[in-house]
């Protein structure tokens, strides 16, 4: 089977990558090929790299509290092209209160501060079809 | 012909992109999208940068893909990342570098376990892209030591990218990558020692044999954007050269030589590995090699007489 594609990517205008890092790297020993954006990358940016690198997840991190506006831009630019089964999550700073629109949103699963990576991991595993590889 | 190739032909990079996966996949998929695409392409050059980790191949691919564009060209990028050896996961961070990579293709490839600076699909994904009109393909490896040189069967014009301060002069003289430069490039010619780097490249090229093409020395720094003009000139004029010397047409005769090369071994050793498995004999010969009862050719061609009648070997072969 082929190792399930993830893109790791900081939207907004915050540069507190140590968090998309962690995961990152947790994603990779887990047996997954992670592309990794760099900082302060636009909806445009993060949609554009999701297509062309063909990704089964787009993880955004996001800590500049900007979630709201950004992570949907990036949820309609990947339906424009045509992408909608895309797994998408969330990393970061968000108030309870905002989970509930951006799942409504399409995100399929948010995770805060202190979120153990294998958790991660599992929920991917748990949720994208290629499956990792034996 | 497969609607994913079709799509392809039209220029949707969402297809390109599903079809690259489908290459490094593999099955039939693979085999039904690489016949759609038979034949078509063939136009675009295929430039090949390779160098040491951290020499700043990814910047100065960057950079340099940014000023194709800006010069009309319409350029696409591989760039391959090594793929863990324990858990097969990779990080693949040439993104970091390419910034937004407006109006670009980019796709990273994951070395999978290929030895040589590239990936085992890489040669059909530039055929991909080929396919797709790109003029000019970028194709950056791996961080490369002294041995990765596959790239330039592959590539057309293949750039070796080195930085000062790598070694002394020995370094510049040894077999392998040093050998495959259509180009030289120093990169980070801010720093102390560049003219020197440049110098004992050049040194090593004028005690070579004297070749129709004349590998260029060349200073960038990609950081800074200085030398590109100059790096797209040469690169250019290589084209010129391969295709004046009627070296590019022999170079996709090559290639399609080559791959038809590895198309069959990939093939052969599936089939008769299957059949292997079948009858159980792979497993008892893997069994007896591992006990040290039998020895690896011994087992090999054991297995081998079983499965493929002796009939079909050359005589005295």
């Amino acid at each position: 089977m082929r190792p399930i594609r993830v893109l790791v990517a900081k939207a907004g205008l915050d540069s507190h990558d140590r968090g998309a890092k962690v995961i990152a790297r947790a994603l990779r020993d887990a047996g997954m090929e992670v592309i990794y954006t760099g900082l302060h990358r636009t909806p445009e940016h993060v949609v554009a790299a999701a297509i062309q690198e063909d990704v089964d997840v787009v993880a955004i991190s996001l800590l500049s509290g900007a979630h709201l506006t950004v992570v949907p831009k990036i949820i309609a630019g990947l339906r424009a092209e045509g992408a909608d089964d895309v797994l998408m999550m969330l990393g970061g700073i968000v108030p309870d209160e905002d989970v509930g629109p951006l799942r409504e949103a399409g995100v399929a699963a948010v995770f805060g501060p202190g979120t153990d990576t294998e958790e991660v991991v599992e929920f991917i595993r748990g949720h994208v079809r290629a499956g990792s590889p034996a | 012909m497969s609607q994913l190739a079709a799509a392809l032909l039209q220029g949707d990079r969402r297809a390109l992109a599903r079809a690259i996966t489908v290459i490094e996949t593999g099955g039939a998929e693979r085999a039904e999208i690489l016949k759609a695409l038979h034949g078509r392409g063939g136009q675009a050059q295929v430039v090949g940068l390779t160098g040491a980790p951290g020499a700043g191949k990814s910047t100065l691919v960057s950079r340099l893909a940014g000023a194709l564009r800006d010069a009309g060209e319409r350029v696409g990028i591989l760039a391959v990342d090594p793929s863990s050896p324990f858990t097969g996961g990779a990080l693949l961070g040439d993104r970091v570098r390419m910034g937004t990579g407006e109006g670009l293709f980019i796709r990273s490839l994951a070395s999978r376990g290929h030895a040589g600076g590239l990936s085992r699909a890489t040669a059909d994904a530039v055929r991909l892209l080929d396919a797709a009109g790109f003029s000019i393909i970028l194709l950056e490896t791996v961080g490369a030591g002294q041995g990765e040189v596959e790239i330039m069967r592959l590539a057309h014009t293949t750039v070796v990218v080195t930085v000062p301060g790598l070694g002394d002069d020995v370094q510049a003289f040894k077999a392998g990558i040093m050998e495959i430069g259509d180009i030289f490039v120093v990169n980070k010619s801010d720093l102390p020692g560049a003219n020197i780097a440049a110098r004992d490249l050049t040194m090593m090229l004028m005690l070579g044999p004297a070749r129709d093409w004349s590998p260029p020395v060349l200073q960038t720094s990609a950081l800074k954007g200085e030398g590109l003009d100059e790096l797209i000139k040469a690169i250019r004029d290589h084209a010129a050269h391969l295709r004046g010397a009627g070296l590019w047409d022999r170079h996709a005769a090559d290639l399609l030589r080559r791959r038809f090369e590895e198309a069959f071994a990939e093939v052969a050793l599936r089939r008769l590995r299957a059949t292997a498995e079948g009858s159980g004999a792979w497993q008892v010969a893997a069994e007896a090699v591992a006990r040290g009862d039998l020895d690896p050719y011994a087992a090999a061609e054991q297995v081998l007489g079983q499965v493929a009648p002796a009939s079909a070997e050359v005589p005295g072969g």
